[in-house]
């Protein structure tokens, strides 16, 4: 009933180079700029560039880990609320006298413990979808955060931490030299080992990923923890450049981090798509944000912009491989897994 | 093994009541005022409307889907219903009902479509139109707030008048649960929402128009989602651009409690209603029992969290049961 082809494309050819979803992109991003910069005047020059993305770096460490969530044919709607939690706990801890090295240690383990969590949720609890799971987990971690801080802001972080988030090594702002690390280190895990081809496998058919030998569910578990570590990264440069901290911060970025992903031609069905995709689609959208921003367009018409082009992404994503992949779209995935517990299929 | 499912949703049922009843009674013990007439009265009122978003949630999630734009199309609705009522004083309640639901319509409608006919994930779409519309209501409203002096009295009594002594919202929701209790039990397009559920291929081989089914669900979702924004609305006598943020949480829980199984296919309006009253008391009498309110969210999550792991766990035990009667 689902019919899915791998195809094996050894053959390099100019037309697959060039008819692919990465270029379109560029594309779009050449566009982008070229129309800021009849916008304004002030938009083209080096140092705009080089500072810009300090203003959406932050989120942008989420779109690695939700690109693999999404290959896994998966999704997390937590990634918000783990932020927000973890940046709370850690200005709290501060300011109840933790050294701040200590806090940032606890940041990161926080947010860290939130991804295991999912992770161990959805491994034990196969028959429970993903969107259920961190539906839930969304809604107790956000719910944590203001029990600890009801309805304040917590902040007073000593002078070197906002370092973190405006501090610059030279001209290039530190967020960027950090963000790159991470993106080269995703980038090769996906790309260039044997947990990146696994993952792809078991996102283009979990249960035959299963069968051949791969461990579904400590993958499930490894990416739901970097998951987590990313969103603690996340928190520690939103918490600096922001230099205070309050339990509804991070609110709706995972629509903004699935959106990125989406558009950078990850399918939701799972098991397609690049981490070129997505690092290019943070930057279309930081710079689209960037150049709206410079016009004065209001806050509502960039939630309109966003919600359309994820919808407009995953329209031309869905047509494009039609005949490839044709399932039953409604249903998710996972279902097919449920039914083959060890406990059901004893006889 | 049909006797033992019936069994165990029953028993899920029973306890949730008995659920229900220990809470109240607990909070009876605290709170002398819990269970007087008029505070039932004013939580039943709280809670009508979550009840009417829960059945369209629950058909939604019965097809495996669900659905995070309707925080938004509240917010949308209630603010058209809401500046209609400026623009014309006199315009009749019914009519403002009416045009509520029918934007709620267009947005359902739409999402059914890029659902059913291009195969989207039902929560990337949801989660799309969920920032769409909360856009348009900025937009419509040019980020101003419509206060209660503006709306006529007929609008605002909608919500706040009673027939027979009992409050119209009531009357709504109890009007809706029945109406749809029907339509899922007893009509033909009913029962084929849980067929698409409980087996898309099967659903598909046996001639049900499953696309059609899975846009339906949405459009109903859509409307009731309309109806519920002029309610609210009328009720609060307030219409704001960020009205109802993060209200689709509180339904798919109420959803989810009363028994509707994420995964699709399962489902009842007697456990969705015990679902809803149970939530209705978990976010509207925490503040009467001296629990901060800062405690509702984290405690919503966790009652979320229990309500499907007991899911799983009652029916693995099922399945277990069902394998040893089946061993020789």
């Amino acid at each position: 009933m689902i019919d899915r082809t791998i195809r094996i494309n050894k053959s390099w050819s100019w037309r697959s180079f060039f008819f692919q979803w990465e270029w379109l992109l560029v594309l779009i991003f050449i566009a982008v700029n070229v129309v800021n910069t009849t916008l304004s005047p002030y938009y083209l020059n080096v140092d705009t560039f080089l500072q810009m993305p300090m203003t959406f770096l932050d989120k942008a460490f989420l779109v690695l880990p939700m690109t693999m969530v999404i290959i896994l044919g998966n999704i997390d709607i937590s990634v918000g609320s783990t932020v927000a939690l973890s940046a709370v706990v850690m200005a709290v801890a501060y300011n109840a006298g933790l050294p701040m090295p200590l806090a940032v240690v606890l940041c990161l383990c926080v947010a860290t413990v939130c991804g295991l969590i999912n992770g161990l949720l959805m491994t034990r609890f196969k028959e429970l979808s993903a969107v259920i799971v961190t539906l839930a987990t969304m809604i107790i971690y956000r719910g944590i955060a203001y029990v600890i801080l009801l309805d304040q802001a917590s902040g007073k972080f000593p002078n070197w931490y906002s370092f973190l988030g405006w501090g610059s090594v030279g001209p290039v702002p530190l967020v960027v030299i950090v963000f790159a690390v991470c993106a080269v280190g995703f980038g090769l895990l996906l790309h260039k080992t044997s947990f990146g081809r696994r993952l792809y496998a078991m996102g283009n058919n979990a249960t035959a990923a299963r069968y051949s030998g791969v461990k579904n569910d400590s993958i499930i578990i490894v990416v739901s923890v970097l998951t987590g570590l990313m969103a603690g990264f996340t928190a520690l440069f939103l918490t600096s450049r922001m230099g205070s901290t309050r339990p509804n911060v991070a609110q709706g970025y995972e629509l903004d981090v699935i959106a990125m992903v989406v558009l950078g031609g990850v399918s939701t069905a799972g098991g397609k798509g690049r981490i070129a995709g997505p690092l290019l689609a943070i930057f279309i959208i930081g710079f689209l944000n960037y150049g709206l921003g410079l016009v004065n367009v209001q806050a509502q018409v960039l939630l309109i912009i966003v919600g359309l082009l994820l919808i407009v992404s995953v329209l031309i994503l869905n047509v494009r491989f039609r005949g490839k992949h044709r399932s039953l779209a409604p249903t998710t995935v996972k279902s097919d897994t449920a039914g083959e517990r060890p406990g059901g299929t004893v006889s | 093994m049909r006797r033992s499912s019936s069994f165990s949703e029953s028993f899920r049922e029973v306890g949730l009541l008995v659920f229900i009843v220990l809470l109240c009674v607990v909070f009876q013990l605290r709170n002398h005022n819990f269970l007087t007439i008029s505070n039932i009265r004013d939580m039943l009122a709280d809670t009508a409307i979550l009840g009417i978003l829960s059945v369209g949630m629950m058909m939604v999630i019965l097809t495996r889907g669900i659905d995070l734009s309707i925080g938004s199309t509240i917010a949308l609705s209630g603010m058209v219903s809401a500046l209609t009522v400026i623009a014309f004083p006199h315009i009749s309640p019914l009519l403002s009902l009416l045009e509520g639901m029918l934007v709620g319509l267009a947005a359902g409608a739409l999402i059914g479509l890029l659902v059913a006919r291009f195969n989207v994930l039902p929560i990337i779409a949801t989660l799309g139109f969920m920032n769409i519309i909360r856009g348009v209501t900025y937009l419509v409203s040019k980020g101003e707030w419509v206060s209660a002096y503006q709306m006529s009295d007929g609008f605002k009594s909608l919500a706040t008048g009673s027939f027979l002594g009992v409050g119209n919202l009531i009357i709504i929701a109890v009007v809706i649960f029945i109406a749809f209790y029907y339509f899922i039990n007893h009509m033909r397009v009913g029962r084929q929402i849980y067929a698409v559920g409980s087996n898309p291929e099967a659903a598909d081989i046996s001639g049900i128009p499953r696309r059609r089914v899975i846009w339906l669900v949405y459009a109903i979702m859509g409307i009731l989602a309309g109806l519920a924004g002029v309610l609210w609305v009328a009720k609060f006598a307030s219409a704001q651009g960020d009205t109802a943020t993060g209200y689709e949480l509180s339904v798919i829980a109420a959803a989810v409690l009363g028994g509707v199984s994420i995964s699709g296919g399962s489902g009842k309006v007697s456990g969705l209603i015990l679902g809803t009253i149970l939530l209705g008391i978990l976010n509207n009498a925490l503040p009467l029992i001296h629990i901060s309110p800062f405690w509702q969210q984290a405690i919503q999550g966790f009652v979320i969290l229990a309500a499907v792991l007991t899911n799983v766990v009652v029916k693995r035990n099922n399945q277990r049961i069902a394998l040893r009667r089946r061993a020789i």
